[in-house]
């Protein structure tokens, strides 16, 4: 049942990623394009999610979105791994002072709870795809740092990496080659469960009106659904839909990979 | 227990003070002229000019940080433009709402997660417990702006029991609570459950059954009061998740809590009352972890030694 949960996980993000890809070829319709006679109209032939408040077809605009939501989670979850065991080995490995000052500023990044600091980043600095980036990339190292830094604490002192440094392996060698490969696999499935967690903070940033703003999101969708639940719940449904759908692909897939990679979990 | 409260106190101190310069910062990363920003463009020399006097930006940098720090520890968080009164002021108006929304989103958590957890462990690799998990999975990935939409569709629409939004009585906490509640329940009953199996194994289980303890008595009085431990801990340091998340649930419900007072300070660009909202919430979020690490010490002598 868990291996199961753990492919569908993966066929949802593989048929995303592809949607995303191909969003100009798929997208029936230009996002951007108004049609105020189609206002707030619902499903039909012409339009198989309906239209929205300038007439704009919902399908189209949702097919473009994932390209925010898949482009933000993966730059972010990138900047955030290379950072993060970038700075987990140093903190691991070195010890001492640098340990100490890279965790102080770990625990001060972790004092902001969920994505308030996300929220006054991009709220001080303005709407926009780069502002998105880079404030859930302020907080996005953290966890991989904390992660990375307790696994290398853990493994450095045993034999292994007594033998290869007995031998004259130097610093960036051990870390490299024998450090680094025993700590990617809690790696790779925190970093699956990091997407998830970035694409929805991605959307609750433009839901909160403060994502990029000359393109569809799927926040931002929502948010102007959210004014028209009464007479026109088809604006909601769909990106809401989207959004969980993708988020739970992203946990399956985190699920799966945990119970393949890390056996103490089975 | 003394040494453990002292060293677990003086580690807040670089916390706190890492955090507050942070957020002092914030207003120094606006891009281009703050005052300008504020006011607009079209703001005549003199205003901009005196309110430049009045949040001391005229002044060097780190005369300003000196007067922040030292304007926090009298409690003085600054003025709000948008409200004409200190911030203080405006943030203590908001607390009890935040507050209400939070204690309740975390009892329906707990209402949910406890059972959900316990039932799940108890039958573990059954049907009951691969349908709460897949529950949970799905609790955890709803966004609460999402939540929020549909239960107002279901629950204040469709069928008009609750109100849309606002907070006037009771029932007008249900909705937002339950919104709020979900991603919590979610990641309790997930916890609950690992920690009622990890207890399950322990030696002294075995023995009360071999001692041929009735199984109610041995999951009630031995299982449960042991397992609970880790998760009240989790309680309190998902706490801060409830905070950040109540945002997004007041702005979903116009709930008027701090959530809405940040949000609505962000778009009006009223600077020191987002400040004060993201000292606030973050000041909160490390004072409730410090109790919660407290308490877990005071309830596990364990926990003092390592």
């Amino acid at each position: 049942m868990r291996g199961l949960l753990g492919i569908s996980g993966a066929v949802i993000i593989a048929l995303l990623v592809l949607v995303a890809a191909l969003a100009s070829l798929i997208a029936p319709y230009d996002p951007a394009d108004i049609d105020l006679e189609g206002e707030l109209e619902p499903p039909s032939g012409d339009h198989p999610l309906g239209q929205d408040r300038l007439g704009r077809d919902i399908l189209s605009r949702l097919i473009h979105g994932a390209r925010v939501s898949i482009l933000v989670g993966l730059v972010v979850t990138g900047i955030s791994v290379a950072f993060g065991v970038l700075m987990g080995s140093l903190a691991g490995f070195a010890g001492g002072a640098i340990d100490n000052l890279i965790m102080r500023i770990v625990d001060v990044l972790l004092a902001f709870p969920g994505i308030l600091l996300a929220i006054a980043i991009t709220g001080v600095l303005g709407p926009s795809l780069f502002n998105v980036i880079l404030a859930l990339s302020v907080l996005g190292w953290v966890g991989f740092a904390r992660l990375v830094r307790g696994q290398i604490l853990s493994i450095r002192e045993r034999e292994f990496v007594l033998a290869a440094r007995a031998v004259g392996a130097g610093p960036l060698r051990v870390i490299v080659r024998h450090l680094l490969p025993n700590v990617m696999g809690p790696v790779i499935v925190q970093a699956t469960f990091g997407m998830a967690g970035v694409i929805l903070a991605e959307a609750s940033l433009s839901f909160l009106g403060l994502g990029p703003q000359d393109v569809p999101t799927w926040g931002a969708m929502l948010n102007e659904g959210a004014d028209y639940l009464l007479f026109a719940p088809h604006l909601a449904t769909y990106p809401g839909l989207a959004i969980m759908l993708t988020v739970l692909g992203f946990n399956f897939l985190g699920d799966g990979l945990r119970d393949r990679l890390d056996p103490k979990n089975r | 227990m003394k040494r453990y409260v002292a060293k677990r106190l003086l580690l807040v101190i670089p916390t706190v003070l890492g955090l507050v310069t942070l957020v002092f910062f914030l207003v120094h990363m606006i891009p281009g002229d703050p005052v300008e920003v504020m006011l607009g463009e079209t703001a005549q020399d003199a205003d901009k000019e005196q309110l430049r006097r009045d949040l001391g930006l005229d002044r060097p940098v780190a005369e300003q940080y000196v007067r922040f720090l030292g304007g926090l520890t009298a409690g003085n968080l600054g003025r709000s433009f948008f409200y004409r009164k200190p911030v203080a002021e405006v943030i203590m108006e908001r607390v009890p709402a935040t507050v209400e929304l939070a204690i309740a989103g975390m009892i329906i958590a707990v209402l949910i997660a406890l059972p959900l957890g316990i039932v799940s462990a108890l039958k573990q690799h059954t049907v009951v417990d691969h349908g709460a998990m897949l529950l949970a999975l799905l609790g955890v990935s709803m966004p609460n702006f999402w939540l929020g939409p549909l239960l107002i569709m279901g629950f204040a629409i469709a069928v008009p029991i609750f109100p849309v939004s606002g907070r006037e009585g009771l029932a007008s906490l249900v909705l937002p609570a339950i919104t709020l509640g979900t991603a919590l329940a979610a990641v309790l009953s997930r916890m609950t459950r690992a920690s009622v199996l990890e207890v399950l194994r322990e030696q002294y289980v075995t023995a009360a059954r071999a001692r041929g303890l009735p199984e109610r008595r041995v999951i009630l009085k031995h299982v449960l009061r042991n397992a609970m431990i880790p998760v009240v801990t989790i309680m309190g340091l998902q706490f801060g998740a409830l905070l950040s998340g109540a945002i997004i649930t007041e702005t979903v419900f116009s709930w008027p809590g701090i959530g809405t007072l940040f949000i609505g300070a962000i778009q009006s660009r009223d600077y020191p009352l987002v400040q004060g909202c993201v000292l606030f919430i973050s000041l909160a979020y490390v004072v409730v972890n410090l109790i919660t690490d407290l308490v877990y010490a005071a309830i596990d002598p364990r926990i003092r030694y390592q």
